[in-house]
């Protein structure tokens, strides 16, 4: 793509950014205890005596959660590293029941991939991931129930967590816009993390430098906590490189800090110096042995992985003959791109992308239905562009159809038949209507004859307007033409 | 008539199976012996009343023949173990108030064998000590003692004061570096530290994680067996619990010791060890030899760093384990001025006493960025060390026979002991190496000094090998003839 940077009257500047993502493991228990993941349950309903650090309970590693992050670390064309280690990152805080975090350090579970983003130019760029390891959620402070008392609530407290770490690959915010919506994608598809940002399932954390445009340093970088939104992240990136770069050209430098991201300004403010970043003391967690995984394990997955985004829109693009653009937007969630296969086996694919990407997306829209609850079904929709296809009805005609579809789920043919819409082909009938239109014309014929041949769109109109839309508009057309012309 | 507290648990057993005494009363005499034995101060919390409803329970067991292994026998339970409903404090302010609503897994297995609970006893705070004396409530006091109150040893030392002094038929114990071993030695008794995975920890407050196994403190050999193989077994909810099957423990006391060979590890026997001790060392293996037992010197040549390792490991995974008593969910809570930070410092500092804040800075220190590697990574180096050594003496050797404590019980209070903890920690130096390499040893009582103070004898096995432990104990208990209490 065309490199971002930013211009000041100074000079020119460029970002580098890397990503940190927690992702909350789909999974039916916790990662170190049998408790429920239940999301929004009465506070306090889903937690154990091991979740809530009670003396002597020890954490017992879910296997669910291993093959998700198993699975993940697939999607992420990295790595799955065969030995693994669980450490202790240690902290005090209310809602870390055991003041220890049980995470992978030295030893994670997956190693070095990559993600292919797609950009608005159409380009393709990997992000390459550092590193992703699985690790455990802390639980809920409430601080706004009472003036005087802190809330806590540890239904969140153990559930399972994959942290993924970026390499500082980022050059713009549109590129880490891209990434997050193609991890989100990778993680629905799979079905390891449903990914979203504002329930808190996918939370990031941003880390920005800047540099004079071209050069290869890595200045000092600042991390902005939790941002939550594919919109606030990219914000977030462009307007903490703008107060960088303020700093670099008045002279000053920028501090290694922990920076949170203010929502309602856009911009990002100070919370913790580097002096003040915590001591984690990292040690090897003694209560849980390191964890060792078999190639005939790792490949058991590997046989069960399901076609990734990228892959299908490949197959789309290339089988299918779907423009990238299409076969992109079509594929970016598994329920779309299925419903799509399904509309698309036996008929016109490319129409039925067409019929997707316009009409059937806007109607979605405008009811707010996701996919999975539309009133049209594959099949329907299918049927419909077979409808057109074979010239059983016109285009126009089927936007009708496809409206009435859409309010009553019935099936196009049945519309059709009922309706009475189905294509006038038979030539003598058409001739007819036309023979009445050149009548009724006399002063437009004329004009034609006189060399005004653009008149021709108008008695292929009125006739077809004639018709109510049923006349074929191509041997309407045709015939026009030959009538006029003798 | 004889009194029945003094039988072994193996007596006990006979003799309820017997009808010569019942369940109720024999824990009904424990009862009568915990309250004359009040200034031993073994028991923190004591739970009679429910002990003499499960007795009944044992009783009708008996009567209809569904008795089980330990059915009637009354325990002491070492107050570090989780007990459904029953106050559990560690031994520490912090959780002097703390009821668990679970049972840890072993005390779960004795319950499920028929054993009665008479009450929690006292220990180190958090198992953290050699002595007893860094208890919340006060030290026990060794039954031993004569003219001045001795220590009974630490950590267990409730457990061991407790058998001595017959207030309960036999007790559960934990040993993070000698804390069953070391009390069982100064109170004549035998105690046995499994191999490290051979009992679960779910419901054993934490020290060190990776050193912590439970194990009995009884009277004999026998019963040691007896106790091991109801506490024992794999627990899918400790995943560093192992599963390889418990063999039948008593089945080896009546074994042969002709042709094994015992290690004597040279390094043991510094210049300077006291004369009494290295007298018994040497009579215990000419008892083992004139049975047959070939002996042979061997070495371990880390075992100088095995203090230093393990006095950087455990108070490193301490720090971490104690972390969660912060005043916020159970335990103790100091006031605060409504800062987080604030109700911490005042929970804990007030919670712990000295000796476990004392841990918890060391531990601190050695994980904190900058001093990790220099301490906790090369103990961790050196661990593997010590280990290594063991094995590769284990090639030449099927056991291995050292003191266990380089001294008897010492005074309450002892000045030398207080003025400077590392003299105290030094009374772990034939201990620890034990709990780092995650081997099975026992102590056994081989006689008396001439104050009147009971020496103990360790024996070393291979892993998951208690079975040529029991053996050989067996054999040089019963040429010991150690006179109880």
């Amino acid at each position: 793509m065309t490199a971002y940077c930013i211009e000041t009257a100074k000079g020119k500047w460029e970002v580098v950014v890397g990503l940190e993502i927690h992702c909350q493991i789909i999974s039916k228990s916790k990662i170190f205890s049998g408790a429920s993941t239940e999301f929004g349950d009465d506070p306090n309903v889903n937690v154990s005596f091991i979740d809530a650090g009670m003396p002597g309970m020890l954490p017992t590693l879910n296997k669910e959660c291993v093959r998700q992050a198993v699975k993940t670390g697939l999607g992420l064309n990295a790595v799955i590293n065969k030995y693994s280690e669980f450490s202790r990152k240690n902290y005090f805080y209310a809602d870390m029941p055991t003041d220890y975090q049980i995470t992978q350090f030295r030893y994670p579970i997956v190693g070095e991939g990559f993600i292919s983003v797609d950009l608005s130019d159409g380009s393709t760029k990997n992000i390459g991931i550092e590193r992703m390891h699985i690790e455990q959620d802390a639980g809920k402070s409430i601080h706004d129930l009472s003036p005087t008392k802190s809330f806590i609530d540890l239904n969140r407290a153990g559930v399972g967590l994959m942290e993924i770490v970026t390499k500082p690959d980022f050059r713009a915010p549109e590129e880490a816009g891209a990434f997050l919506r193609k991890l989100r994608s990778i993680l629905r598809y799979l079905g390891t993390c449903d990914g979203n940002m504002d329930e808190g399932s996918m939370r990031c954390d941003v880390n920005v430098s800047v540099r004079p445009y071209g050069s290869d340093e890595l200045r000092t970088r600042c991390e902005m906590k939790n941002v939550n939104s594919v919109k606030f992240v990219m914000q977030a990136i462009e307007n903490e490189a703008k107060r960088q770069i303020e700093a670099y050209e008045s002279g000053g430098t920028v501090e290694q800090e922990t920076r949170q991201f203010d929502q309602t300004t856009g911009l990002t403010r100070m919370m913790r110096k580097k002096e003040f970043a915590h001591d984690y003391r990292y040690f090897p967690e003694p209560d849980l042995p390191p964890l060792v995984l078999t190639d005939e394990y790792i490949n058991g997955i590997k046989a069960e992985m399901i076609e990734l985004p990228d892959a299908k829109k490949q197959r789309f693009i290339e089988t299918l003959g779907l423009t990238p653009y299409d076969a992109m937007v079509i594929c970016e969630n598994k329920e779309t791109a299925d419903f799509f296969e399904k509309a698309a086996a036996g008929h016109d694919a490319k129409k039925v992308a067409n019929w997707m990407m316009s009409d059937f997306f806007a109607m979605l829209n405008k009811k707010h239905l996701d996919i999975q609850n539309s009133p049209v079904t594959p099949e329907n929709l299918g049927a419909l562009v077979e409808l057109i296809t074979k010239d059983v009805i016109s285009g126009k005609i089927a936007k009708d159809v496809f409206e009435i579809m859409s309010e009553t789920g019935e099936n196009p043919e049945k519309i059709v038949e009922e309706k009475g819409l189905k294509q006038v082909t038979d030539t003598g009938a058409i001739e007819a209507i036309i023979d009445e239109v050149i009548k009724a014309n006399p002063a437009n014929v004329e004009a034609y004859k006189n060399g005004k041949t653009n008149l021709m769109g108008w008695f292929v109109g009125q006739t077809l307007k004639m018709s109510q839309g049923k006349a074929n508009p191509s041997i309407v057309n045709k015939l026009v033409k030959q009538k006029l012309d003798n | 008539m004889t009194d029945i507290t003094k039988l072994t648990v193996y007596e006990q057993l006979n003799g309820l199976k017997k009808k010569d005494f019942t369940a109720v009363e024999l824990t009904i005499a424990y009862a009568k012996k915990m309250d004359e034995g009040r200034k031993y101060n073994a028991y923190i919390t004591e739970c009679v009343d429910q002990a003499i409803d499960q007795a009944k329970d044992s009783d009708y067991r008996y009567a209809n023949g569904t008795n089980r292994a330990l059915e009637g026998i009354p325990l002491g339970i070492k107050d570090l173990f989780c007990t459904k409903n029953i106050r559990t404090t560690a031994a520490s302010h912090i959780l002097d108030n703390f009821i668990p609503p679970y049972e840890s897994t072993v005390t779960q297995h004795l319950l499920d064998d028929g054993a009665v609970f008479l009450g929690k006893l006292n220990l180190d705070e958090f198992a953290m000590g050699g002595s007893n004396e860094t208890s919340y409530f006060g030290p026990a006091i060794n039954p031993w003692s004569k003219d001045k109150d001795l220590v009974p040893g630490g950590s267990s030392g409730g457990s061991a004061a407790a058998v001595a002094a017959h207030m309960c038929s036999a007790a559960t114990g934990t040993d993070t570096g000698g804390s069953i071993r070391e009390p069982a030695a100064f109170c004549g008794l035998t105690g046995i530290k499994p191999t490290y995975g051979r009992c679960s920890r779910y419901g054993i407050v934490a020290f060190a994680s990776s050193l912590d196994q439970a194990g009995p403190i009884a009277q004999d050999v026998r019963d040691c067996a007896l106790l091991l193989q109801s506490m024992s077994g794999f627990d899918a909810k400790d995943s560093t619990s192992v599963d390889i099957a418990v063999p039948d423990y008593t089945g080896f006391l009546n074994g042969d010791i002709k042709g094994l060979t015992i290690g004597l590890p040279k390094e043991y026997r510094p210049e300077g060890l006291n004369p009494e001790i290295a007298a018994y060392w040497d009579k215990a293996t000419e008892y083992l030899k004139a049975r047959g037992a070939n002996v042979k010197e061997i070495s371990l040549p880390h075992t100088k760093y095995a203090l230093a390792t393990y006095y950087v490991l455990a108070p490193a995974e301490a720090s971490s384990n104690l972390a969660r008593y912060d005043g916020i969910r159970y335990g103790f809570r100091a006031q605060g001025d409504g800062h987080l930070d604030d109700l911490y410092i005042n929970t804990r500092t007030q919670g712990f006493g000295a000796e476990v804040r004392r841990r918890i800075m060391i531990g601190t220190y050695v994980l904190s960025a900058g001093y990790y590697d220099a301490y906790y990574l090369k103990a961790q180096k050196m661990r593997r060390l010590i280990h290594d050594d063991f094995m590769k003496a284990f090639k030449e050797c099927d056991v291995i026979l050292t003191p266990t404590s380089p001294i008897t019980a010492f005074p309450i209070g002892d000045e030398s002991m207080l003025s400077d903890p590392i003299n105290m920690y030094l009374n772990d130096v034939f201990t620890v190496s034990v709990n780092l390499a995650g081997l099975p040893a026992m102590s056994l009582p081989i006689g008396l000094s001439e104050n009147g103070l009971p020496f103990g004898m360790q024996l070393i096995g291979k892993p998951f090998d208690e079975g040529t432990i029991f053996n050989v104990a067996a054999k040089l208990e019963a040429d010991a003839k150690f006179e109880r209490k």
